[in-house]
């Protein structure tokens, strides 16, 4: 392990975890532009053009609010809670492949800040923990209303992370590897997984969306019902804590989708364009992000058009549609495979 | 009977799988939201657009002065006596000599204040008036800070003296 390789790799992870901070800040722009025009409004339009410095004046009115810690709450676990939520959102864009290999001088510099072979497993692991920020938060907070957000968060995820697991285990039977980035290598092309499993990838959006608090699964911080759920405590950059992991974690797991079934960074006819490995790996980064921000699309155009599900409804659709769908979809691609083999 | 063409029967009966997946609806409404994502905003935005009221729009109140400059209002009180809201409130006073050009009639209100906190802009007020002086306009009653600031008084009242600074009320006069 020599110095430039460790340099490297800081450079990587210094620009992951800064991209992943902008895009994060950015969404929150994004999805109040799409909520407007979904509703035929325009949204911010005051601070700057457009109102693209809206998220600098959320940012500053976060910081200059009076942070309220509730006398009855447990004040290590109270102040712990939303930066377990941030550090486990913030852990899982290690194993993302931004892009495939830059030959820089003779060097190969792969755009990834590790390549763990057991990537898949880690971020399943660092984004079960993500429940954890929420639990604790709810819990601390000694307030009936965060505490039940944190119980139907920690249900819900508990719930899905089920059908979750058990679509990507499909997945992960056709693949043979757990390494994302060979995961990504293998779609080389046009030869993306969606194509092979797009039961396996519904089933996974849906989890995806509940993994994330999003709507329609948004039930842990449920305005109507539980005043602001989990962080109904909260206060100033703490809530803005909070509400920043959520938006990082979409941001990871449209990451995630993209290189799990449509291709990460490939595109199709790469190999036919005749351009040289750089500019493909380049053009392949401004791909996967295409791609990524397609998923971001997706989960915003999502909710401001679904309600929000009732939550037997919910553990009704987790537990006995879901769970057995997947089932079936894993025998069935095992059976596939089995037959194919032959 | 049918008032609408958008009617639609509604039934309890099963709903079959692929509606109980929930997915063609979801599909559908998706191609609402998308459908209006490109649609025109029809936000007005406020302080540097306003919307063109009508001709005959009940807003703020003018005080009229006639073809002379002289204020036209006489303190006769029947704008207060037939307001609703009971937000015009006044002084008399008597014309003195050499006044003949500022004031119409022998009296005028020395002090004439209209609450517009309480003004429901009903217009009774112009019915009430016998002498054509006071008004409603299509301009809108601005924001303030105070609810002092509220209560109007001739200062903003009164129609300006020079003839750009007069405002139109004659679709409301024919009315």
């Amino acid at each position: 392990m020599d110095t430039l390789f460790l340099l490297d790799k800081t450079v990587i992870a210094f620009i992951a975890f800064s991209v992943t901070l902008l895009i994060a800040t950015y969404s929150t722009y994004a999805e109040r532009k799409i909520a407007a025009f979904m509703q035929d409004r325009v949204g911010p339009d005051r601070a700057g053009p457009f109102g693209i410095f809206q998220p600098l004046a959320d940012a500053g009115k976060f910081f200059f609010k009076e942070e309220i810690i509730p006398n009855a709450s447990d004040k290590f676990l109270f102040i712990a809670g939303p930066g377990i939520a941030m550090l486990t959102a913030l852990m899982t864009s290690v194993v993302i492949p931004w892009g495939n290999t830059l030959t820089i001088s003779g060097r190969e510099i792969s755009l990834q800040v590790s390549d763990l072979n057991i990537g898949v497993l880690y971020i399943f692991g660092v984004v079960s923990l993500g429940v954890y920020g929420i639990m604790i938060g709810g819990w601390a907070s000694n307030n009936k209303f965060a505490l039940l957000g944190a119980i139907r968060a920690s249900s819900q995820m508990i719930s899905y992370e089920l059908s979750m697991g058990l679509a990507l285990i499909a997945l992960i039977m056709m693949t043979g590897t757990l390494s994302l980035k060979e995961i990504v290598e293998q779609q080389h092309g046009m030869n993306w997984n969606i194509f092979y499993q797009p039961l396996g990838f519904l089933l996974f959006v849906v989890c995806a969306f509940a993994e994330c608090n999003r709507t329609p699964f948004d039930l842990a911080e449920c305005e109507t019902e539980l005043v602001g759920g989990y962080h109904t405590e909260y206060s100033s950059m703490k809530l803005g804590f909070y509400m920043f992991a959520e938006y990082i974690n979409m941001f990871i797991s449209s990451a995630f989708m993209a290189s799990l079934y449509f291709g990460g960074y490939n595109f199709p006819f790469m190999d036919s364009l005749g351009l040289s490995q750089n500019a493909i790996t380049i053009i392949g980064v401004f791909v996967f992000f295409l791609k990524i921000f397609s998923f971001i699309f997706l989960f915003m155009w999502i909710r401001w058009t679904l309600p929000r599900f009732r939550y037997d409804q919910l553990m009704r659709l987790g537990w006995q549609y879901m769970i057995p769908l997947a089932l079936i979809h894993l025998f069935g691609v095992g059976a596939v495979l089995l037959w194919a083999d032959k | 009977m049918q008032l609408t063409n958008r009617s639609k029967v509604v039934s309890d009966k099963n709903m079959t799988i692929a509606e109980g997946s929930y997915l063609p609806a979801v599909l559908k409404g998706m191609a609402v939201t998308l459908k209006h994502f490109f649609k025109r905003p029809v936000t007005l935005k406020y302080p540097e657009q306003t919307r063109e009221n009508s001709e005959v729009y009940r807003g703020r109140h003018v005080l009229k002065r006639d073809e002379n400059g002289a204020e036209r209002c006489t303190a006769c009180g029947l704008c207060a006596v037939s307001c609703p809201a009971e937000a015009i409130t006044m002084i008399a006073d008597e014309r003195q000599k050499g006044e003949e050009g500022k004031y119409r009639e022998e009296k005028y209100a020395a002090v004439y204040e209209i609450n517009m906190l309480r003004c429901i802009f009903c217009g009774l007020c112009e019915e009430a008036c016998p002498k054509e002086a006071i008004f409603l306009t299509k301009e809108l009653l601005p924001s303030d800070y105070e609810r002092e600031d509220f209560i109007w008084g001739k200062d903003r009242l009164v129609e300006g003296l020079e003839a750009d600074k007069r405002i139109d009320v004659s679709k409301r006069q024919d009315r």
